[in-house]
Formats: C-alpha cells, structure tokens, sequence
C-alpha cells in the first residue's frame, strides 16, 4: 500500500558526502529539498579512512569551499591532525590533508542539515522513482510506501546501491560499516534505462589503541602552521594527535600468500571492479612480490574513541587469516581487531550517460553524484554533489546550468573524465589528471571560483571582499617588486651564494630576483626596508606568480586554445551523426553515445580522431553558412 | 590544432610526371619561403605581387637542393584564402622531400591530410555544396594516412620512437607516483639521475633526427596489393604492368622473400605493386600462413587487384577474398578470359564497381586497366605521397620532443620544482604519442599503476 507524503522540488538519495553537499547546496540556492537516508545515523559517515584531503583531493574539497560547499568548513572544524604534503615539489601539489574526527565530522555535518532552512531530513529508502509521460523524473517511493512528488532527484547512492559485503568465504547483503544495503532501486533504475554496472571497493580493519605497542612505531607529527581547508576558518588550528608508522614483514607475506584461496577475490566470487589505486593488501604482495615490506598508517578515528584505522592494510581476507597476519606486524603483535577488513560491492552507473550538469541525458531531472557515477574518495563525491544541486536547483529556478570546464578546476576536470571517457574502475583524482595542473592549484582557488560562487549565491559578500583583499594586495605588492632595485651588497651576495645561486654585481629588480627559484620572498625581507605588511596568502601568490611566470602564461594560453573549441557548441541530444558525410563509423557511434556538448568535448572522446573533429568543424561552418544563406 | 600557423605538403598527388610542388599555406607562408629560397634575379618573394613568379635555387644546411620556379599567391586571391607559395622542382622523390624538409625546417608544420582544402573552404574559396566532398577527402585521405603510419610503425623508426617514448614514460610514471602518492614508500625522485636520463634521451633524440635519412629510400605511389588463390594469374598480371614503359624494378630491403615488389608508371599514376607470388600450397600451416599475409597485405595497401580465374567457378578461397577486399579501394580483374567465361559475372559486379574481364596475355589489357584504375584513383583521392608524410610525420613529432625535453633540462638547471619540469616531459610524450593518438594522462596513470605499489 502506498500514500502520498507531500511534495519537495530536490528529493537527495543518500546522504552520504555528495548528498550532503546536493541537499545543502539545492536548499540555500533556495528550492525545497528533501534528503532520504537509511540511516540519519550515517549521514557524513566515513566507513573507509577517516582523513579528509590529499594530493588533488585537498584541491577539490578547497574548491568545494570556495564555491560555498560544506567540506572544507566542517573538516576544519573537526581535524585531528593537519599537513600539507607534497611541500618542495612545487606549488602546484602542495595538498592539504587532515585526519578527521569521524564521529564529530558526522555529528556537526548533520546539525549542519538540520538547521538548513529549505531542507527536510528522511531517514527512508527511495525503493522507486519515477517518470511523467515525456520521460522526467515526476515521484518517489520510498520502502514504506510513502510517495513524494518531486522535480529533481539527485542519486548519490555511495556503496549502498545492492551493497554485498564479502569477508573471506562468507557474504552478505549490507551497506559500508554494516549498514542496510538499499535493495529495490536497482531494478526499478534499470526499469526507467538507467545502465548500471558493479564496482567493488575494500576497507581495512579498526583495531583498539591499547593492543598496540607504539614503542615499537614510527610516530607521524602534524604541521606547526597549519592551513585550513576553508577561507571561513580563522584563528590558530592545533593538531590534537599524532599518527603511526608500521610495516608488513615476510611472515605477513607468508601468510597471506597461503591462504589466498580463501579471498573471494582469488576464487572469483566478487565480480565487481576494484580500484586500482587502492590495493588490498593480497594484491599488493601478489602484484609486487619483490617488495619485502609494505608501509602501514595507524590512524585514530576520533578522540572519544579507542579505534584505530590500520590504512593500507584492505582486506577480503577470512577473519582467522586477518588476525592471523596482523599480529605477525612489529608492535600489532597482541593486536584486537574491532571491525574486520572487507569488500564490498555495489551497483553504479555508466557515467557516459550523464551531461557535464550531471543530469542524466535521457532522464530529464535525474542526477548523479559520487560513487554511484563510479567514482571513489569522499572528496570526489562532496565535488560532484555540490554541482548536481546547484544544476537541479537552477533548472528548477529556469536558470542557466553551471559547467566547470577542465581549465577551471579539478572538480571540472573530474566531471569531464567521467562525462567524456567514462571510467573502467573507480575513478580517483590525481594531479596528473590534470593538464593544466600549474594554475589548479589548491592556494589559489578561491581566485578561480568564488567569483562564480558569488554569482551562484552560494558565497557570501564577505568571502568576495576577503578575496578582493588578497587580489589586490598581490597586484599591489607585485607592481612594487617590479620597481624595488636591490643594490648589490655584501650581505645580499653572501645570501645568494650560500644559496648556490650567482651574486649581482649591478642592480636587479626584487621581482627579478624572486624569479629564482633558490630565493624566496621572506629572504629578501632584510634587504627590503620599505616593504609592507602583507599576509601570509598575499606573499605565497606573489611569490608563485613571480616563479612561475612564464609556465602560467603558457597554460593560460592553452587554456585560451581549449576555450576556444569549448564554445563551439554541437547539436543537441536528438542530433545523429550518421547524418555527417565523412565520419568514421567508429566516431559517430562514439559522438552518439557521448553526444559532446562542443568540439572541444568532442575532440577528448577516445575513438574520434582529429580528422574526425576536422570533419565536424567543417560541417558547422556548413551549417553556419546555410543559415546565413 | 592551430588555424592561423602556416602549414606545407607535398601537393603533386599522383607522384607521376617531372614535375613535383610543394604548397605552403598560411600567413608565414612568403616568409619562409624566402628563407631557402634564391631568386635569380635577386628580388625576394616578400616583395613580389600575387600571381607572379620567380626562378631560383633551393638551399638547405647541405647547401643547393635543386633550381626551381616559386610562384607567390597573396590573400585572398589563392587557393586557401590565404598566403601561399608553390615551389615547382624536377626532381624525383629524393630532392621533393629535402625541399618538403628545407621548408618545414624553416618553421611550417607538416599539413594534415585534406588541411588545404579544409582551409579553403573554411575561408570562403569554396561552395557550400563543395562541403561534403571536402569532408569526404579528410576522411579518405587521412585513413590512407593512418594506414601508412601503421606501416611505419613496423619499422625500425618507429621502435626507437617507441623506446624513448617508453624510457620518458618511466620518469614521469615516477615524479607522477611520488607526487601523487607522497606517503607511499616510492623512491624520492633524484634530481641527478633524473637530468641523466633526460640527457641521455636528449641526445638520442638528437642523433635519431640527424641520422633520419640516412640510407633509407621511401618507397612513393600507390600502394598496390595483387591478391588471388594460386594459379589465377597473378604474376601474369603483374609482368603484363611490369612490362610498361619506365617500369623500375627496386629491391626492397627487409621484405620476405616470398614478396616481389615493382614501381609501376601507369598513365598519370605510379603504382608500387606487390604480388604474394612464392607462397604455393604445400602443407596446411603454410597455407594458412599465406592467407594471413594476404590479408595484412590488403590491411596494409591503398589499392587492391583481386585476380580471379573467369575460367572457372568461384571457389571457397575466391569468395573469402572478395569479402575481406570489398571494402577497400578494389578492382576486381576477371582473368583468363580467353579460355572461356565459366565465373558468374553478376554475382562479382554486385560487389566490385570496378571489374574487368581481360587476358592478362594479352598486351593491349593493359589499356583497360589504366583507364579503370585511373577512375578509381580519382574518385578516391588516393593520395602517393602518404609514406613520405609519415614519415616526415616522426621527424616533426621527434623534433618536437627534443624540444620539449631541452626545456626541461633547462627548468631543471635552473632549478624549477618538478611539478612544472613533470609537465615539459609530459608535453613531449605527447609529442611522441601523436604517432598513436594515445592520450598521455592515459599513459603515465596505467604506467604508475602497473610500476608502483601504490594506493591504501
């Protein structure tokens, strides 16, 4: 039996970190939104490692927060430890990660939801949704019967979609972290032609503090300055813990290599596609039998917790097995596992079937964010959330869609892979991912999105000022280096020497010094009297802008190269290819798959050659002209 | 791909006859011109008129090339729209490719396949209704293209391409799994074996584009394949075409011995013929083995002569080779005539636009021919000069990423951080990776994958 419930514009499934950002994002641009959880107690959960950030993660969850997205603020809020890796690299990878609370990040994301006005929290399972007769998403059912009708859905499913735990011979029906799996919505999915496909993902185990002898570790500080995530964020941060170091050892091998047979993995009975960056631990020493080691992170999970999360050491292995070659690992020798290390599977989607709003092309009102886009990494999920709610929000509002293109950001970049080439496993973000990686970087995307937050209206005025101080501060303190003569002298030369770098034996200008890569901004402090106060992020982009010069100019230009293709728009999704002379089979079949939204998409499709992108862009000028005609 | 850079190719299509140009096109196209090229009367290109004409001699690093007319075009009043420079030379294949050199040394870069035309219509200097043939042509002419660059792939050329594209790979798969994965026990990245390698690879880079040419013919025409069951008359055929006028047979290295190879001018086109002649049924494996190279052959060729045996009824062998030869540019030559017409001729012509029922004994068969493959050549567009482009082709791509990597010698003296020095190596795979059409973020991220115990 079912009833009618009521009525919401942006019906969330799953509020996980995509749904959270889509249900936060859709109800602050101003539509009524309803968030559908199985569990309230699982909103923001983190069933994997409970860090936040990383190299290119740190990126997108700083891009989340500079277009108006909760992560940034929330992970700050509840950090354990705090570093910026990858520092000496270059600036462009510089990437923020922290450990965070992962009962706290829970807890305050969801007090967040709950005093967002516009935004009603469901603890319910969306079994259903449904179509209108010209194919829009028009209601919803959920497990008990209870029908809404809506204007938008957005899917952000996580591992929850036809979950299925496997630990060694055993498997079960579940959700992450032994929650319900979400049961009926696969079939009705398929039903209204959504393609799914199954993917697979693994967790380590949690085991108690007190079995651990950390005299035996190596202990991991956190940074003494520490960088938040958010520009909201002000005041001193602190690192509250510290993280360890341990490693696998023959014996550990051994035994895994032993009981292999008993890994659903090995004996074929997960049929799901893993992630290749995120091995489980079997893999590892099958894939790489030379190493004689590998590194284990010993991380808490919270401060009112004994848990500790034993990161790199995924498992699908029997329990016997996992305790049996945990405790063969220096200082887990008397080691308690608390939850066991498993696999699970999932049901998600091909996400060639979405446009770069993340609406479904065929499905009108029917978004996709997360894992169920096939992604992987919560960061991932909270960047794709936070655009599927702006998008269903403003085509509710009859407003233009917001598409990131791969120049503006991580966020955009990640969204295009997944649009344009699709993904054969789970999809993780890397720096190398992206080709215009030296102006995507994690200190300055406030520069790249905030003015479009603003223009969203998700950012606030004050953001827009903090960020007009910080622009004109560096043109400012630029404009002044380009004047500023230093003198040689003595003590200017001894640094520059020191520093292996040519003393000067005329007058150079501050901005052309700084260009080397040996001197840094605070070194020349003391041959600089005049010079005025300016903040830590004004100096880090002068500094940057002055190094880098020449590499930024030239990916701007690449970007102008890029732009230039983007905006010239295709035909819509009804257009077919077949109708253009001159194409080759394989790339009409490929452009009407992906339906490209211009030549620039288009020319990324793999199976469209350039000839192929040479032939389209002849035939628009044929069309171009017959108009004009 | 640029519109506004100035592009060069060989635009004599059919490789046939004295005369050889090269067009350049684009609005440097004057300049660099001037820059190999000495007008006898002394006055350069740059400040001649459109339509006009100067003689001269070409000059490379090696000193004169060859005497030849230059004829000036100015926008708009050309065949692109815009600039153009047409270089006329005597020479045969040798001296149009040191000029085709000469000229894109001096700053063109080589055109795509159907790039002039697609400029010409682009700037107005065609019909909308010329459109789709235009497009047609970019089809046609760069799957030719394609095909010989996987020739060239099979060569020695290509290997070392190949290995360096593979040795950069490595470096950047291990900046990428230390920059990605900076928690994982991946080896730091040491800066002095880094600028080892790149040095290394700088320099072979280097001696690869100045031994290029060395010693290698580049094979011109159409590349023809004569394919048949045994004993329908293939060699028959091909002597019939051999026995033509100016018929230069050459000796082509590196081929399998069972392959004859002959250079064919017939009427306005040259054909490269080869003819599968030594393989003879003997036992299963070879016979088998046959097929296979019969059908790479076809794979591999712009035009194909499928010989059958009018004599007789069609066989097994018959039919599978007309289904594997029907989709390319094809005649279907009906042979032995004479002995009587047994083949069932309707079924053969549903399939093959091109037929001929001849007796390749017979001298003037040779008249039908030409005329049938002379309006197969023109509806198609084959284009002879595609194995000199692609080879031209790794030149320009190698000379590319030479220059990539001695940027990124020069950042990582300078002492830039690797996030931008990664990026310079990435560009120059790139460079390398155009001879494929792999995408290079595609490439380094299976690389770390498959070399780096990486991910949690």
């Amino acid at each position: 039996m079912s009833y009618y419930l009521g009525e919401y514009d942006v019906a969330v499934v799953g509020a996980g970190h995509a749904g959270c950002e889509a249900a936060l994002a859709a109800a602050r641009l101003g539509v009524k939104t309803a968030l559908f959880t199985i569990s309230l107690d699982g909103i923001a959960n983190m069933p994997c490692n409970p860090s936040i950030g990383g190299t290119a993660k740190g990126h997108i969850v700083k891009e989340i927060d500079a277009l108006g997205g909760e992560m940034g603020r929330s992970a700050d809020a509840t950090f354990l430890q705090s570093r910026m890796l990858n520092l000496g690299k270059g600036p462009a990878v510089h990437s923020l990660r922290v450990q965070a609370d992962r009962v706290a990040y829970h807890t305050l994301m969801k007090r967040t939801l709950e005093q967002q006005p516009g935004l009603e929290i469901r603890q319910g399972e969306v079994v259903d949704i449904r179509l209108n007769g010209e194919g829009a998403v028009t209601e919803i059912e959920t497990a008990l019967g209870a029908v809404y009708k809506v204007r938008a859905v957005i899917l952000a499913s996580g591992t929850y979609l036809s979950g299925k735990i496997h630990v060694g011979e055993v498997s079960y029906t579940a959700g992450p972290d032994g929650s319900l799996a979400a049961l009926g919505l696969s079939e009705n999915l398929r039903r209204i032609g959504v393609e799914l496909r199954r993917f697979k993902t693994g967790t380590p185990a949690r085991v108690h503090r007190r079995s651990i002898d950390f005299s035996k570790l190596e202990r991991q500080e956190g940074d003494e300055r520490i960088v938040p995530f958010s520009a909201d964020t002000e005041g001193v941060l602190k690192n509250k813990v510290a993280c360890y170091i341990a490693y696998t050892n023959a014996e550990t091998h051994r035994v895994i290599l032993e009981n292999l047979h008993r890994s659903p993995l090995y004996s074929g009975r997960i049929e799901g596609i893993g992630p290749r960056y995120c091995p489980s631990i079997e893999d590892k020493i099958v894939r790489f039998s030379d190493k004689p080691r590998h590194q284990l992170f010993i991380e808490p999970m919270g401060l009112d917790t004994d848990e500790m999360y034993l990161q790199g050491m995924s498992s699908s292995l029997p329990e016997d097995v996992q305790l049996t070659f945990l405790r063969t690992i220096e200082g887990l020798e008397r080691v308690e596992v608390m939850r066991s290390a498993y696999a699970i599977e999932y049901d998600c989607c091909d996400p060639t079937q979405l446009l770069p709003t993340l609406e479904f092309k065929k499905i009108s009102g029917l978004y996709g964010a997360g894992q169920f886009n096939g992604t992987s990494g919560y960061e991932e999920a909270a960047g794709q959330g936070l655009i599927a709610g702006i998008n269903a929000a403003r085509k509710i509002q009859g407003k233009e869609p917001v598409i990131l293109d791969r120049a503006s950001s991580y966020i955009g970049t990640l969204i295009d892979d997944l649009v344009t080439k699709g993904c054969m496993d789970p999809y993780r973000m890397m720096t190398s991912r992206s080709e215009y990686r030296l102006i995507l970087r994690q200190d300055n995307a406030d520069e790249r999105l905030t003015p479009l937050g603003y223009e969203i209206g998700l950012v606030g005025k004050n953001r827009m000022e903090k960020l007009e101080k910080k622009r004109s501060g560096t043109e400012k303190e630029l404009a002044r280096l380009e004047k500023l003569v230093l003198p040689p002298s003595e003590a200017l030369n001894a640094l520059l020497v020191s520093r292996e770098t040519s003393p000067l034996s005329t007058g150079v200008r501050a901005a052309e010094l700084l260009k080397r890569p040996q001197i840094g901004y605070a070194d020349l402090a003391p041959f600089d009297p005049a010079r005025p106060e300016v903040s830590y992020e004004v100096a880090e982009q002068v500094e940057i802008r002055l190094k880098y010069e020449g590499y930024i100019k030239r990916q701007l230009q690449q970007v102008k190269q890029m732009r230039k293709l983007e905006g010239r728009a295709l035909p819509g999704q009804g257009f077919d290819y077949q109708e253009i002379t001159g194409l080759r089979l394989e790339a009409v079949e490929k452009l009407n798959q992906i339906h490209p939204l211009n030549i620039g998409q288009a020319s990324r499709i793999s199976g469209v050659s350039p000839a192929d992108v040479t032939v389209l862009s002849i035939w628009m000028e044929g069309e171009r002209r017959k108009r004009y005609e | 791909m640029m519109q506004n850079d100035t592009i060069a190719a060989i635009a004599t299509p059919n490789a046939a006859g004295g005369i050889s140009m090269i067009r350049i096109s684009g609005p440097k196209a004057v300049q660099i011109a001037d820059k190999i090229f000495q007008p006898l009367s002394g006055q350069p290109l740059s400040e001649r008129k459109g339509y006009t004409g100067a003689y001269g001699t070409a000059y490379d690093e090696q000193g004169e090339i060859d005497n030849l007319i230059a004829f000036v075009y100015r926008a708009p009043k050309s065949y692109t729209g815009e600039e153009v420079v047409e270089l006329s030379c005597h020479g045969g294949i040798i001296v149009t490719r040191r000029l085709l050199r000469a000229v894109l040394d001096a700053g063109a870069r080589l055109a795509d396949p159907g790039e002039f035309t697609k400029r010409a219509f682009l700037n107005g200097k065609m019909t909308l209704t010329q459109a789709e043939s235009v497009m047609d042509l970019v089809n046609s002419q760069s799957e030719q293209a394609a095909r010989c660059a996987v020739a060239a792939l099979d060569g020695a050329l290509y290997r070392r391409i190949a290995e360096i594209r593979e040795r950069l790979v490595a470096q950047t798969a291990h900046i990428t799994a230390w920059i990605d994965f900076p928690e994982e026990d991946v080896d730091a990245v040491k800066l002095s074996f880094l600028r080892g390698e790149l040095l290394e690879i700088e320099g072979e880079l280097k001696e690869l584009i100045r031994t290029f040419d060395v010693g290698k013919v580049i094979h011109m025409g159409v590349n023809t394949a004569i394919v048949g069951r045994p004993n329908v008359g293939k060699s028959t055929l091909m002597n019939l075409l051999a026995g033509c006028e100016k018929s230069i047979v050459t000796d082509m290295a590196g081929t399998t011995r069972d392959v004859v190879e002959e250079t064919v001018n017939l009427g306005d086109v040259v054909l490269r013929l080869a003819d599968t002649a030594g393989i003879r049924r003997t036992k299963n494996a070879v016979e088998l083995a046959g097929i296979d190279r019969a059908k790479k052959r076809i794979a591999e060729a712009d035009l194909v002569l499928l010989v059958l045996d009018a004599s007789e009824e069609l066989d097994g062998e018959d039919i599978e080779l007309m289904r594997v030869v029907r989709a390319k540019p094809s005649v279907l030559v009906a042979n032995k005539a004479d002995l009587g017409i047994r083949i069932d001729l309707d079924y053969i012509k549903r399939d093959f636009p091109h037929h001929l029922v001849l007796s390749a004994k017979e001298a003037r068969s040779v008249e039908a021919l030409n005329r049938e493959i002379g309006s197969l050549m023109n509806l198609t567009n084959l284009d002879t000069n595609q194995p000199i482009l692609a080879n031209e082709r790794q030149r320009a791509c190698a000379a590319a990423a030479l220059n990539q990597i001695e940027a990124a010698l020069d950042a990582l003296s300078f002492g830039m951080t690797l996030d931008a020095v990664n990026l310079l190596i990435e560009d120059a795979i790139d460079s390398l990776l155009q001879l494929t059409g792999e995408s290079v973020s595609e490439v380094v991220v299976d690389e770390v994958f498959s070399r780096f115990c990486v991910g949690k």
